[in-house]
């Protein structure tokens, strides 16, 4: 049985949390955030007010400096995840698509990528190569499957980190800024992803500054603004609706 | 600035970022180019990579143990044949196998055909004498070079960049080895992609020659951004790693599978190189 089973409790639960890169230069001030499971959830702020780093620390990528962090009821620290068995249970639930696809593609073809992660979290090779194919056909990119990364257009690539994440099969998907640099079909087409992602009952959390993919796709949105604080947190409709706010988080101009 | 001076001018400014700007290109279209070969459909292109890394081997050894001209000779035909039935350019082939050669080997080879004993071949003036063991040294040399660099090339191009790092697994090549070098070969292409903007983007904003001093302090910083970049990208790629499970000691997966036309070609290779060297003893 799964020793991660939090009940009806948040997925997670963040309290007071700050986070200082080098101890020196501030990114996170006191933050204050729960995520429920099956919720789509948008982080919205401008460039540089620490949404993609808040979405590393929900990863265990990063630790605050201080305050807390729960994930499915444990407390999400360095420590715990050296623990084999919280790092393989807390890795094969959060998927993490980050913002730089480049970053993301490090294997030398598409099919090594999208087995890169069920190997290391030791599913049996059958198994991986089931996935694989899986997550090839529902991205459809069953073409490029032994092509390199670097040969592949910014869509393909997004498909590709979207695929290799997929594979891990994640009740939570942590998406950092996925709409950027991506043209409008393939915009169109992540949207319907994050959606069909929510209806499969999968938590969704997004880090945006894209006011449309927000209104689209998310149930709720905090608001991070320049000072690395949440100033809001409501649904999509009134947070957007509110021109002062967005002008004060400097997602909109004056 | 008068109009007819512009071409001369444009010519010779910026030399230096032209230059790189056509390295840069020309390796990343090597590279696609090469790529492409190893994806068409042909005889060595759909053999299995491991079993092609034994073949050349083989090979390689019996150009190296043959004594006989002739069979060397029939082995580099026979990566002729090979190239033309695995949808590889024969002046292409040709070119990358034979252009380097003289350069290296025929240094060595050179001095052979003065100072190795035997009948004289050929007078020149200064009592300068060639002589025919010498020129049949390096002939032999020459040709067991080019046969072998023949094999090798084949190889490499007949078979994705990425399965010729996985084939090294039937070598005892350590997984973690054969990963990093995956890595290093993707990140090189992002890498130049990112030098290439650079250039591009300071080539756009030059109205003048550079001066020897400018063009050092181009590329000390030019060097340093890449070198800022690639950091930051080298920890963003370890934690997309972590993100995924990875802990320190990677789990790779090995696809391929020997089929019976692969077992075929690893009974025709053996046969070939028993007989090459039986003949060629």
């Amino acid at each position: 049985m799964d020793f991660l089973n939090n009940g009806g409790d948040p997925i997670f639960d963040v309290k007071d949390l700050c986070f200082a890169y080098n101890d020196q230069i501030s990114a996170l001030d006191h933050i204050d955030l729960t995520i429920h499971p099956g919720e789509k959830l948008a982080i919205l702020g401008s460039n540089g007010s620490g949404k993609s780093t808040l979405l590393k620390i929900l990863d265990g990528l990063y630790f605050p400096t201080s305050g807390r962090i729960k994930a499915f009821g444990q407390d999400l620290t360095e420590q715990a995840l050296r623990d084999d068995r919280f790092n393989f249970d807390f890795r094969s639930r959060v998927g993490f698509v980050f913002q730089d696809s480049d970053a993301q593609l490090f294997m030398p073809s598409v099919w090594d990528e999208i087995a890169f992660g069920p190997l290391q979290l030791g599913v049996d090779e059958a198994e991986v190569a089931r996935r694989v194919e899986s997550a090839l056909l529902a991205l459809h990119i069953e073409k490029l499957r032994d092509r390199p990364p670097h040969q592949l257009s910014g869509g393909e690539k997004k498909r590709v980190a979207l695929a290799s994440v997929l594979s891990l099969s994640p009740v939570v998907w942590m998406l950092d800024e996925p709409s950027a640099g991506l043209d409008p079909r393939s915009v169109s087409w992540l949207k319907d992803f994050i959606l069909a992602q929510g209806k499969a009952g999968k938590t969704v959390v997004l880090s945006t500054h894209d006011l449309a993919i927000v209104e689209a796709t998310a149930d709720r949105v905090y608001v991070l603004d320049e000072k690395h604080q949440i100033i809001a947190e409501s649904t999509p409709g009134k947070i957007l609706s509110d021109r002062s706010l967005l002008i004060k988080a400097n997602l909109v101009s004056k | 600035m008068s109009q007819s001076s512009q071409p001369a001018h444009s010519k010779s400014r910026s030399g230096f970022i032209e230059r790189t700007l056509v390295d840069i290109n020309n390796t990343l279209e090597q590279s696609i180019f090469a790529e492409k070969i190893a994806r068409q459909k042909g005889l060595l292109q759909a053999l299995d990579p491991r079993l092609k890394v034994i073949a050349m081997l083989m090979l390689l050894f019996a150009v190296s143990l043959s004594h006989q001209l002739a069979v060397i000779a029939a082995l580099y035909v026979c990566a002729l044949l090979l190239a033309a039935v695995s949808a590889v350019p024969l002046g292409f082939f040709l070119k990358r196998v034979w252009v380097l050669i003289p350069f290296f080997t025929g240094i060595i080879a050179l001095p052979a055909l003065f100072i190795t004993p035997g009948p004289t071949l050929l007078s020149l003036p200064l009592g300068i004498v060639i002589t025919r063991t010498g020129a049949m040294t390096a002939l032999f040399l020459l040709l067991r070079v080019g046969t072998s660099v023949s094999f090798a090339t084949l190889f490499v191009l007949s078979t994705p960049w990425n399965n010729v790092l996985k084939a090294m697994g039937i070598l005892r090549v350590p997984d973690v080895i054969v990963l990093v070098l995956g890595m290093t070969y993707r990140y090189i292409h992002l890498l130049l992609h990112i030098a290439n903007d650079m250039f591009l983007s300071r080539k756009s904003r030059i109205l003048r020659r550079m001066s020897g001093a400018e063009e050092r302090r181009l590329i000390a910083a030019t060097s340093g951004t890449l070198l800022g970049k690639s950091l930051q990208l080298s920890s963003e790629v370890y934690l997309a790693m972590e993100s995924r499970g990875y802990r320190g000691y990677p789990r790779t997966m090995d696809r391929f599978r020997m089929h019976w036309f692969d077992w075929a070609a690893a009974l025709v290779v053996s046969f070939v190189t028993a007989a090459a060297i039986w003949l060629g003893r």
